[in-house]
């Protein structure tokens, strides 16, 4: 029981930082219906220049930190501007999703090039302290990593849903032409969207890299890779659902690890593959994730 | 009428040249550039499998990695004796499982049709990407047929006399070693694909393709089964797969299930969008330049600045092959979303293009 309680537990404070990076998939399929398939490396790009400026250039944490969200976002930006604005104008979305598939495979190979055999830390400052709850330890990261995640995620539902710009990006992602009538200026949303997304995921990123995992290193590609199924189970145009999908996701993973051996039947890499599943099932029954709009030109 | 008849007089000497070439260059180049040969075609016939089903379908699929391997895998069940303790193993001629590894690929995609057909575009996509790690999972797993994590190797394949390890035979002068046996085996199957696949475009079957990527509503109401074809598409689509599989495994002769992955997945991707989401000549103008250019930077990379040899300084050629890959991607889709086949289409002189020809379109 014990266990179990510390595996959910983990599971939660996991799926958290899943949560965070499917946000930003969210976000960017949100306002230009593009799901963006670089998001993953992006995180480990942003992960990298802060873990680079901390060791490298020994700036304090906090220095290092802002600068690698920093020059994500406006990695974003100009991914942005460069990238996919060729294919707003025409709304080819699917070659728009290939093309950040192509962004991706560069971004990763530089990366991986880049970190080597290398473990990296990001500098959390909060180390590998733990906390007891529930007569469980929790790294204290892990309770950050939730902690950030609840105050970003009801922070954004509440700017989506109440200010200006949350009502002109959903005006934009649906029906950017109306919109762009009704006087939105749709590069604008796209853009900071593009830069909200990629500076999520570095925080996001940073809480994945500290303790208890051992640092940035070449896995952390795939991980992060998690946050595609994570924002599909919840539903690509849906906040809520990226939160769920991302608990989901967390909770499936560490669970499957945690009882791997009562599970040795289906083979021990079977955590890696128990998210697809999970996403498989999901849209065999809806489509759309479990929050998602559904499409409704049906024959 | 005149210039439609001149074109189609070109048409085939250039047909009758590229068969001629086929034949002829196992002859005078180096085993090397054979076997690579021999990938770029068991590649482009995976490559049209999926050009089919995206490109003619407009049925996004991220699983073609997972039905190659089945067809691999398939192909090293039936081939391999069964009792030399390297796993399950039917024992039946090499040349035979070809066939029925290829059929149990199609089964495979008939299986998955159904999710296929109700599905279209992205979110078809995004089901099947769940395909490839399900895949993966299952060739670590299923260790009497796949070796595990340490993989297994597939059996030769044997047509009389000439084996896919080499033999000793001559035929005009020409050695027929494993690289030309290859070489053959794989431009003969990539011939039969490719013109039973232009065959079927040009078909009924085609035009319900296309009907239904781009209108599937009125594809519908004009009587156009959607969801059969559907399924019929993802069926070939898988069978193609399958056959591109079994070619591999014999070509790469050990199978791990590393290989199977993601990035099989998306080099299949990467290969008809660069080379033309919609034709046959696409598909395997991505193969060429996706398979060849890692080939090539390999050889000829240290000739340019910064490349540099493997393990030495500068990036690497891998690293480098890699990067112009994915580059190769985007620039593509933002500057010539009909692909290379499609710029060159564009490039050749109007008089020498087929009257009537649809205009390349691009992807959405």
């Amino acid at each position: 029981m014990i266990e179990f309680t510390s595996l959910i537990v983990n599971g939660i404070s996991v799926g958290a930082i899943y949560a965070l990076v499917a946000l930003g998939v969210v976000i960017i399929f949100k306002s230009t219906e593009i799901v963006n398939f670089a998001h993953p490396s992006l995180l480990v790009f942003g992960t990298l220049i802060v873990a680079t400026a901390y060791n490298g250039l020994h700036l304090p944490f906090y220095v290092a930190a802002i600068a690698g969200v920093g020059i994500s976002a406006l990695l974003g930006v100009a991914i942005d501007r460069v990238l996919v604005r060729p294919f707003y104008k025409k709304r080819a979305i699917i070659a728009a999703g290939i093309m950040t598939i192509g962004l991706s495979i560069v971004i990763d190979t530089l990366t991986t090039n880049q970190i080597g055999a290398q473990i990296l830390s990001a500098g959390n400052p909060l180390g590998s302290s733990t906390i007891s709850i529930l007569s469980t330890s929790i790294p204290l990261a892990r309770l950050a990593a939730l902690a950030t995640a609840i105050v970003l995620l009801m922070a954004f539902y509440l700017w989506l849903q109440r200010s200006d710009f949350g009502v002109a990006m959903r005006a934009a992602a649906d029906d950017p032409e109306t919109a762009s009538l009704m006087g939105v200026r749709l590069s604008r949303v796209t853009m900071i969207s593009w830069a909200i997304a990629s500076a999520l995921a570095v925080v996001a990123g940073i809480f994945l890299v500290s303790y208890p995992s051992a640092g940035l290193d070449v896995s952390v590609g795939a991980v992060s890779l998690q946050a595609i199924p994570a924002a599909i189970i919840g539903g690509l145009d849906s906040t809520t659902g990226a939160v769920v999908g991302g608990l989901a996701v967390g909770l499936t993973q560490v669970l499957t690890l945690g009882y791997q051996h009562q599970l040795a039947f289906l083979g021990l890499s079977f955590s890696q593959a128990a998210p697809y599943i999970l996403m498989l099932l999901v849209l065999l029954i809806r489509p759309a994730g479990l929050f998602g709009t559904k499409e409704v030109s049906r024959v | 009428m005149s210039k439609f008849r001149d074109w189609r007089g070109r048409r085939w000497v250039i047909l009758a040249a590229v068969v001629l070439l086929g034949l002829a260059l196992p002859a005078i180049l180096d085993p090397y550039w054979i076997q690579l040969g021999a990938l770029i075609f068991a590649a482009s016939i995976g490559s049209i499998g999926l050009m089919l089903l995206f490109g003619r379908v407009g049925q996004l699929s991220f699983g073609h990695s997972f039905f190659l391997a089945v067809g691999a895998y398939s192909y090293v069940w039936i081939a391999s004796p069964g009792n030399d303790g390297s796993g399950w193993g039917l024992g039946l001629p090499s040349l035979l499982a070809i066939p029925l590894a290829m059929g149990i690929a199609a089964i495979a995609g008939l299986i998955f049709s159904p999710i296929a057909s109700r599905m279209k575009g992205l979110t078809l996509g995004l089901a099947t990407l769940s395909l490839v790690f399900i895949g993966v999972w299952l060739l670590n797993t299923l260790e009497p047929l796949t070796g595990g994590y340490n993989g297994r190797n597939a059996p030769p394949l044997q047509i009389g006399a000439f084996s896919s390890l080499g033999s000793n035979i001559s035929v005009l002068g020409v050695p027929i070693g494993s690289a030309q046996f290859l070489w053959y085996v794989t431009l003969a199957l990539l011939a039969a694909v490719g013109a039973f696949t232009v065959t079927l475009l040009k078909g009924r079957i085609g035009r319900a393709f296309t009907a239904i990527r781009d209108a599937e509503v009125h594809a519908a109401a004009l009587g156009v089964e959607v969801a059969r074809y559907r399924a019929i598409a993802f069926t070939i689509s898988s069978a193609y797969a399958g056959l591109a599989g079994v070619l591999l495994a014999i070509i790469i002769q050990r199978l791990t299930p590393g290989y199977w992955g993601l990035s099989l997945t998306l080099s299949y991707l990467a290969m008809i969008v660069i080379g033309g989401l919609r034709s046959v000549s696409g598909a395997i103008v991505g193969a060429v330049v996706v398979m060849g250019l890692p080939a090539v930077l390999q050889l000829y990379g240290y000739a340019i600045p910064g490349v540099g040899s493997e393990g030495g300084t500068g990036l690497g050629p891998a690293v480098v092959a890699q990067v112009a890959y994915g580059a190769v991607v985007v620039v593509v889709l933002m500057f010539a979303p009909d692909g290379l086949v499609g710029l060159l289409a564009r490039l050749v002189p109007k008089r020498w293009r087929v009257s009537g020809e649809v205009p390349p379109t691009s992807v959405r």
